[in-house]
């Protein structure tokens, strides 16, 4: 329990994690199908101003700039050995940052998907997986994060895969999911699914939650599912600010700073104890979530019909919850389907 | 399950039945039993075409009507997929001996900048699983890739995928490059792969923005039969 996240959340007070990585990079001049990692080396200096723009805008917490630097994404780059070295140094920029912070700021070592698909329905396996986190992860701790924060996961085997590389690593950790179809991950997982998957895992996160996903609505339904599991776990929120839309010829996210410190208020009252944003938030949003979350006065847990009514409609109609959207699909006579 | 499910057996069941059979073991993926079925009606003298559409096709058409309606998800879409992938590497050589009518044709890859693939492999599954033939060019494809594609495919349809939001305007890069070579109108153009909506698809010229896999094969067979129809009126 030596670990700052750790001794924070012990604290009883909501924490700000920060905002989006690679809208605040594009923001900076990084051009589409760039791998961000490869900043680190080339332009450190931008990103430890991503870095201070959360801790400037009052985060508790900032993730490195590391999402992508694991093999299976880096190869895509050519740069699949370099996948320890880049993650050591997005670990390392965070760290000098955090250190010369005023108050006490904690490094989280980004960590997102493969992007590959999960045996049996595609071809890696929990093991490769673990083999290609852990070494994202062991940069990560030679760079000096104080927790690896796994983020954007769809397939339960891949969040049990990092959560292995996390325990091989001897490294707390968190873990967010995304869900972003009718209520469930990609995978088809809901939120109490994920609960039954985090409470299961030998070494289980400190936190965990929901990231990206949708629009602020659906990732605080998502919340409140979590929530309705009776999770003792803390949970994490970090939501996008608003839903995209083209404008002259680039994408714009539509939410407002007001619009994500409501956001904030609500998350925390639906459960949430970490919140931040995702995609769009930048830090004139997380300025606005800070003083939010500094004033706010715990309410009572608002209904979907509060979120709705506070931060617009669901993407869909349900969640997953209260059993599949339709009864299932009656067979003409049942074979046995093991 | 009792021990009477077990014995099923596919080839005492009459041709009604045994499709029927089909869309349940498409639906729950079972690429063994698809493929034992496509084998029984092929011995019992049904066209390959028959076969594709009737079965098969038929089968995957209630596996994308679940997903779209959030009843089904990616895992159980991929293993109906790979079930109808077995059934079709049967047919497939038959199909071209017999010169059966094609249902389409796609290139499909997501664009320049943009690694993110799981969404265009769906869709490329879905839409194989819905009879079409699709020709996957990748990730990051500049629009020279795009042109080279079409040239030497010669695909009804165009399918650019894009999940980031910083890389979807290229698609609109792509389609002003068709424009301005006069290619534009001699194909579909269907572009999908991040949380945005039809304004977005307007907005940049294509035919269609589609929200996901199983959108994506209905609207794709929708403006193949507006095709044919103005086709056959221009003949």
């Amino acid at each position: 329990m030596s670990d700052l996240l750790s001794r924070r959340l012990s604290e009883g007070r909501p924490l700000l994690a920060d905002g989006a990585t690679g809208t605040n990079l594009f923001n900076m001049g990084l051009e589409s199908g760039d791998a961000p990692e490869l900043w680190n080396e080339e332009h450190p200096g931008k990103i430890r101003a991503l870095y201070r723009g959360a801790v400037e805008a009052g985060s508790d917490l900032f993730l490195t700039n590391s999402f992508g630097s694991n093999a299976a994404r880096l190869k895509l780059h050519d740069a699949a050995h370099r996948a320890f070295d880049l993650s050591r140094m997005a670990a390392e920029l965070g760290r000098e940052v955090a250190d010369t912070a005023e108050r006490p700021v904690i490094v989280a070592g980004s960590m997102g998907p493969t992007g590959e698909i999960m045996a049996p329905m595609g071809a890696l396996t929990v093991a490769q997986a673990t083999e290609i986190f852990l070494e994202q992860a062991e940069g990560l701790k030679a760079g000096g994060v104080d927790v690896l924060w796994v983020e954007t996961i769809s397939a339960a085997d891949e969040y049990r895969a990092a959560a292995e590389a996390a325990r091989l690593a001897d490294m707390p950790w968190c873990g967010t999911m995304s869900f972003d179809t009718a209520g469930r991950t990609m995978m088809g997982l809901t939120a109490a699914d994920m609960v039954a998957l985090v409470e299961g895992l030998p070494h289980p996160p400190l936190a965990f939650g929901a990231n990206c996903g949708v629009g602020a609505s659906d990732l605080l339904r998502t919340v409140l599912g979590f929530a309705a599991q009776g999770a003792e776990r803390p949970i994490i929120a970090k939501g996008n600010a608003g839903i995209p839309k083209y404008v002259d010829g680039h994408i714009h996210y539509d939410g407002t700073p007001d619009l994500m410190a409501l956001y904030a208020r609500l998350a925390v009252d639906s459960g949430a104890t970490i919140v931040g944003g995702c995609c769009g938030t930048t830090p004139d949003h997380l300025r606005a979530m800070r003083v939010a979350l500094d004033k706010h006065v715990p309410g009572p847990r608002p209904s979907l019909d509060d979120v709705t009514a506070a931060l617009g409609g669901f993407s869909s109609a349900t969640d997953g919850l209260d059993g599949p959207a339709a009864p299932p699909r009656p067979r003409r006579r049942g074979r046995s389907s093991g | 399950m009792n021990d009477e499910d077990d014995d099923l057996i596919l080839a005492d069941l009459p041709d009604d039945e045994l499709v029927q059979q089909m869309f349940d073991d498409l639906y729950d993926g079972l690429r063994d039993e698809i493929e034992e079925a496509v084998h029984i009606l092929l011995d019992r003298g049904w066209e390959p075409y028959n076969i594709l559409t009737e079965a098969l096709v038929g089968g995957m058409t209630i596996v994308g009507k679940d997903f779209r309606d959030g009843i089904l998800f990616v895992p159980e879409v991929l293993l109906a997929a790979n079930a109808m992938k077995g059934g079709m590497a049967i047919l497939k050589p038959l199909l071209a001996e017999t010169g059966a009518p094609r249902v389409g044709k796609m290139v499909i890859g997501t664009v320049k900048g943009d690694i993110h693939d799981i969404g265009k492999n769906l869709v490329s599954m879905m839409m194989e699983g819905a009879g079409f033939e699709v020709v996957d060019i990748g990730i990051n494809n500049a629009v020279e890739k795009y042109l080279d594609a079409l040239e030497s495919e010669k695909p009804d349809i165009l399918g650019m995928s894009a999940l980031l939001t910083t890389t979807m305007p290229y698609m609109k890069v792509v389609i002003d490059t068709m424009a301005e070579k006069g290619i534009r109108d001699d194909y579909i153009v269907l572009v999908g792969g991040a949380p945005l909506n039809e304004e977005f698809g307007r907005a940049i010229g294509a035919d269609a923005y589609c929200r996901d896999a199983a959108v994506a094969v209905e609207t794709a067979k929708t403006f193949m039969a507006r095709r044919h129809n103005s086709m056959a009126t221009a003949v």
